[in-house]
This record gives C-alpha cells, structure tokens and sequence, in this order.
C-alpha cells in the first residue's frame, strides 16, 4: 500500500479544484466557511491583512488553534508554515494537517532554501509569481501551485499579474521545438525535466490555484477564467461587512465563473468588501510577494 | 451517433473524468445547470468535497432533477459522488440523493496523510483481475441493502456496489491511467432501463 506518495498528494488538489479555500482564525468562522460551501479552510492565527498591521515576526500558528479548527469542520483544513523552516512543517504534518502552505505571508525562516517537500508524507502548496519559480517549487515537491498577488491588501492586481504571466509562458513553452526547451530550462532557471512535461502538457503538472488580493465575487471569476483552477481567499472574506453572505457569493462565482448572469446575481447587495490598498502605496521590502524565490 | 455523457461540474475532479471519457471516444458534457441533463445518456457525480457539492446542489435545485434522470439512465458517483448518491450518510452535514440502498462514513480511514494507493481485486473488470485504486480521503460503505451487488471489495468491505442503474465507487478510477471502469459504466448505459432505489 503506497501513502504520503506525490500521486496521492496531487489527487486532493485535484479533489479541490473548482472550489475555494478560506482563511479562517478560529472554529466559529470555520465553520461558517464550511456552510457557505468552502472545499477547505486556511487556519491561521491572524488574516494577512492582520499580519501586515501588525508588523514584526509572523510564525506558524498556535497548534490548539489549529487543532479547534480540525474539530469543529469535516472539510480539509490546511496551515502555513514559514519559507524554508520544515520544523514548523514536521509539526504541521504531526498534527495532520490536509495541506501545508509554504507561505510568503509569514516571515522567512531561510533566504536561499524552501522546503525539501518531497520528505513529506503531508502535501505542500507554494506561491509563485512566474512559471519557473513555480516549476521549482514543483522540483521540490509541492503537489498545489497558487499564484502568489498581494496578500491582504484586498487588491487583485499582483494576482492577475503572476496569472497571466505563468499562463503565457506555458504558452510560450507549448509553442517551442524540443530543441528550444533547455534554453528555456536555463532562461526560467526551472527543472528541465519539468519544463519538458510542461510543454507536453500545455499545463502545470500540479494544480494551479489563485491567491493574493481576491476580495469578491468578481475577482474570484476573473482568476478562473484567466486559468486558475480553484482560488484562495485569504482577508477577503472575514474582513467583509457580511463575510457568511460574500463567503456563499464567491462559492458560487467559482462554479459558474463563465456566466455573466449568475455573476451579476451573486454580486448585488454584499455590503462593503474589505478596505483595499494600493500596492504603490506599499514599499517594495514590505511586499510579501518578494519573499522567497 | 457518439454517446454523451454529463459530469456534474459544480466542483471537484470534473476534467478528469472528462478526460478519460474522451480517450474513449465518449463526448463528455460538464454539467453546471439541471436543464443540460435531458441530452445526456449517462451522468458522472465526480470526487470533491461532499458538503460545497451538497450546497451548490441544493441552491441550484439539481435534487429532484437528479434523481428523475438516475431513474431512467445510468449514474456512476465516484468518493464524494457515491457518498451524494447513497441513501444513508453518516453526517447531517449532506444531505444525500438516496439513489441507491447503502450507508456511507465520511473521512472514514482518516486525514489526507492516511490517503492511500492499493491494488484490489476486480475480477468484474477483465484482465488483468485488480485494479489499482486510488483512496484520497475516502468514505466507507458501511451498509448495502439486499438488491445491491458488490462488485469490489478492499478489506472485506465493499468499495464499487452497484444497483440496478445506480454504479458507485470510493476510490478514484479518473486519476488512473486505467480506462476500465469508465468502460464498465459506458457498458451500463447500452443495458434495458432497470429500476433503481429512486425508481420505486
């Protein structure tokens, strides 16, 4: 009996697809994440927009927070841990999380090396803003690519940025003659073998999820349609005037984000969405996406 | 004129199972509105998540129309599809179709580290007689009715049952290369109309 394989890692991805994972900080909005028809929960103690306030080092969150999450919901609930610190990581799979986030949205724990992921039994889902950090993470492991945006800042700008940036370079990449493709290896710095299966299968060989800035209906609907295959919705939700309403609203966006009639009827009346920012407004080094590589 | 199958698209591996439809000359239909259903010979209820799959059902009244189609043609539910077609589920969570006479135990072997791979004896697919299916997560089937026939078992408990028109597995034949299952249900849908636990 195979467990803990990449094939199985992959096949909850694929279970996920079409579906939204939220962020949620305690049992009481997991489960209202649950009922408005989320396929998985992010338990984190603060939302990143919270994070982003509050400055100073972000760390994997409080285990019993986590474990009153796993409790309280039958969907699979997922956790971050830092880039590159796979103790957080061997907790997170101690305690059986369904997902482990490699994630920009807590502080670095190492500046040159991510997670050796295929040491885990636990899958990984990493961020990417380009086809070949995406194919790296791929190389080390990860079973989920999501895009990686802006994280709280409510402003889907960066998320369509690295979308349609990963999408026309596999685009590029499926045009190429066989004899392109090593140059190609070299010019993304990716795994040749990887940028080999990418060509073949016009497609991420994992799961290709959105995240970073998706604050409603709409911004769920345009990541779908620009490629990705389910989306995140990290502050967007529980920082909204009505988050149980918005919750069901996106759920809906994502299954029929090709019918404008249906967009439209799940987008009137939400109440205020979360306070966005402008990501002018927000120094470089103070940016979550530049974290990592 | 080329079979069309309907795989309820509403969330879930809905591609993939469309995919190996494909690869067997089979037109495959994702299916987001019950009014699409009328064309179709045969119906997928695809692997996810059991409750935002119960959800978007219910808000998109796919219940009654669901189940006036397992009456009358072939349905195949695979892990979060056969726990949506059975009659009993153990979690007030989703509300099951109630298409075919069996019980099933959400999550039963545990959280996704306890997902698995195994091969399982089949002698109802052919050659070669086992099939290597893929656990992700999976339901339990804890109870089958007397009209049921269990074509699989893992463990001595049953894992592919089926009744009547009504074909369910908890595993997922769709992330295999292996088309065999998928052949087996396009097979169910050239047989006489029979009557499924809807249909009575």
């Amino acid at each position: 009996m195979e467990k803990g394989t990449f094939e199985t890692k992959v096949g909850l991805a694929e279970m996920l697809k079409g579906g939204v994972i939220m962020d949620v900080t305690n049992a009481d909005q997991a489960k209202i994440a649950e009922d408005a028809g989320a396929v998985a929960v992010m338990a984190l103690e603060r939302i990143p927009a919270d994070i982003r306030q509050a400055g100073g080092v972000a760390r994997m969150s409080d285990p019993a927070m986590i474990q009153e999450i796993q409790k309280a919901v039958s969907i699979p609930v997922m956790a971050k841990c830092r880039i590159g610190h796979f103790v957080e990581a061997q907790i997170l799979q101690e305690l059986k999380i369904d997902f482990i986030d490699e994630s920009e949205v807590l502080t670095p724990a190492d500046e040159v090396n991510h997670i050796d992921k295929h040491a885990f039994s636990a899958p990984f889902v990493c961020g990417c803003r380009n086809l070949g950090e995406a194919l790296r993470r791929i190389g080390e492991g990860a079973a989920m690519i999501r895009t990686k945006g802006e994280p709280g800042t409510g402003n889907i700008v960066e998320a369509v940025r690295h979308m349609r940036q990963v999408m026309g370079e596999i685009r590029r990449l499926h045009s190429l003659p066989a004899d392109e493709l090593m140059a190609f290896a070299k010019e993304l710095a990716a795994p040749y073998e990887l940028i080999r299966k990418t060509a073949e299968l016009g497609k991420l060989p994992v799961p290709n999820f959105a995240a970073g800035g998706i604050a409603t209906p709409a911004d769920a609907a345009l990541m779908m349609q620009l490629g990705a295959e389910s989306v995140f919705v990290g502050s967007g939700i529980f920082r909204s005037q009505d988050p149980a309403r918005r919750a069901k609203a996106i759920v809906e966006a994502v299954t029929h984000y090709h019918d404008p009639r249906i967009l439209l009827e799940v987008s009137i009346g939400l109440g205020e969405a979360m306070p966005g920012l402008e990501i002018k407004d927000i120094p470089q080094e103070d940016q979550m996406q530049y974290r990592g590589w | 004129m080329a079979k069309r199958i309907g795989i309820l698209a509403l969330q879930g591996d809905f591609a993939r199972h469309a995919a190996m439809l494909r690869m067997l000359g089979v037109e495959a239909v994702e299916i987001r509105g019950c009014e699409q259903l009328d064309d179709c010979d045969g119906l997928i209820l695809p692997g996810g998540e059991s409750t935002t799959l119960a959800k978007l059902m219910d808000k998109y009244r796919f219940y009654e129309p669901l189940r006036q189609f397992a009456r009358r043609r072939p349905l195949m539910g695979t892990c979060a599809g056969a726990i949506l077609a059975a009659a009993e589920v153990d979690d007030p969570r989703v509300k099951p179709l109630a298409l075919i006479d069996i019980s099933v135990q959400r999550n039963a072997y545990g959280r996704q580290v306890d997902s698995f791979i195994t091969e399982v004896a089949a002698p109802c697919l052919g050659q070669p007689p086992f099939f290597r299916a893929i656990f992700i997560r999976a339901p339990r089937i804890i109870g089958c009715g007397p009209e049921t026939e269990i074509l699989i078992s893992f463990q001595n408990q049953p894992v592919m049952v089926r009744q009547g028109n009504i074909l369910v597995l908890t595993f997922h034949p769709e992330l295999t290369a292996d088309p065999r299952i998928h052949h087996f249900f396009l097979g169910m849908t050239e047989k006489r109309e029979q009557p499924s636990l809807a249909g009575r």
